[in-house]
């Protein structure tokens, strides 16, 4: 059985996407067979992302419809042989998505893979709803800023009252905080919430913090997940992300700030 | 701490508002998150019900849903218009 992880976060523009190409390249290059879902229809964005937007032949909805197998749609990863994409159809609406549609191809999947991540559109219509319905673990993406946080609360509300585990009062879904975009030394002249204030009012286990990083824009510029670049503080921290939740004991890290000797003496903004 | 900190030091950073204008915020929309869906329709109905005898509008009413363990609560508070006997 795979475990299924949805990467939500309400709001737009914080990090899913990023954060789902990391995390599904992390577990395969942990040596999980991992396939990563965009369920953003009509705005696919994932294959870009991931590097694969060239390859795309059938997605998510041709399969819901019978028009392709599985394994027709299914893309494997250039850097990763464990990794397998889904892209989301760019031509049809989030309707074409049904519950039953999602839910045998979920169970088709977990036949063969060890987990699956579902990357969530913004807000809370059908695409979102369907992401998450079925979710064993939800990773909720924030940015440190007042919209984002507000966003996210109203997204465990929905992960707790509208979702398969829910309904069927199974175990909850758990709940992870990701919080990224971090800006320590904004933290720090008081400028930004900090991690400990996002926690206190979400009342979140803690996955980890992903600084605010120009690798992100470089490896979107690229098409290969943030994880992949090894030097960077991005990667690393995607990198710590996937331990922990394989149950690594990693300390966190860039929740503090790191100046040089210039810095030091002078500070940044 | 370093040179420029101190002189940063006298500006107030925005990030104490930020948290708590979301504690309030939140702490409301988690109240709200699970009060009945009926609530909305009884006060519009208790609305019309008291507008037939006191002329109000609809912030002068307020509803408060409260639960914990073992009871509701459902407040009602409605703040009546001055008394100006010129105008009657």
């Amino acid at each position: 059985m795979a475990r299924i992880i949805v990467v939500t976060s309400g709001k737009g523009g914080v990090g899913k996407t990023t954060t789902s190409a990391a995390i599904a390249m992390g577990l395969a290059k942990k040596g999980h067979k991992t396939a990563v879902i965009d369920f953003d229809v009509g705005l696919r964005n994932l294959d870009l992302i991931m590097g694969c937007e060239r390859r795309v032949v059938y997605d998510f909805v041709n399969v819901i419809n019978g028009e392709a197998s599985l394994n027709q749609a299914l893309i494997r990863d250039k850097h990763c042989d464990l990794l397998y994409i889904l892209p989301a159809s760019q031509t049809r609406d989030k309707d074409s998505l049904t519950q039953e549609g999602v839910g045998k191809i979920l169970e088709d999947l977990s036949k063969d893979f060890k987990y699956i991540v579902c990357d969530s559109p913004a807000g809370i219509e059908k695409g979102a709803h369907l992401a998450m319905y079925f979710a064993d673990d939800a990773f909720v993406v924030t940015n440190p800023e007042v919209s984002s946080v507000r966003d996210s609360d109203r997204m465990l509300g929905l992960l707790s009252s509208k979702s398969r585990r829910a309904e069927q009062n199974e175990e909850p879904i758990k709940e992870y905080l990701l919080l990224s975009r971090y800006s320590p030394d904004r933290v720090k002249l008081g400028e930004m919430l900090s991690v400990d204030d996002v926690q206190e009012i979400l009342s979140l286990h803690l996955l980890g913090v992903i600084p605010e990083s120009k690798s992100v824009l470089n490896a979107s510029n690229s098409g290969t997940p943030v994880i992949l670049d090894e030097k960077s503080d991005a990667g690393q921290a995607y990198a710590d992300i996937v331990a922990r939740y394989l149950g690594e004991d990693k300390p966190h890290r860039f929740i503090d700030e790191k100046k040089g000797l210039f810095g030091k003496f002078f500070g940044s903004k | 701490m370093n040179l420029l900190d101190y002189f940063r030091a006298s500006k107030v950073g925005s990030a104490s508002v930020a948290k708590e204008r979301l504690q309030i915020l939140v702490a409301h929309e988690r109240s709200s998150r699970n009060q009945p869906s009926y609530l909305p329709q009884l006060q519009r109905e208790l609305l019309e019900v008291i507008k037939k005898y006191i002329n109000v509008d609809q912030e002068a009413i307020s509803f408060n849903f409260e639960q914990d363990d073992n009871q509701e609560t459902l407040e009602l508070n409605i703040v009546l218009p001055d008394y100006h006997p010129k105008n009657i």
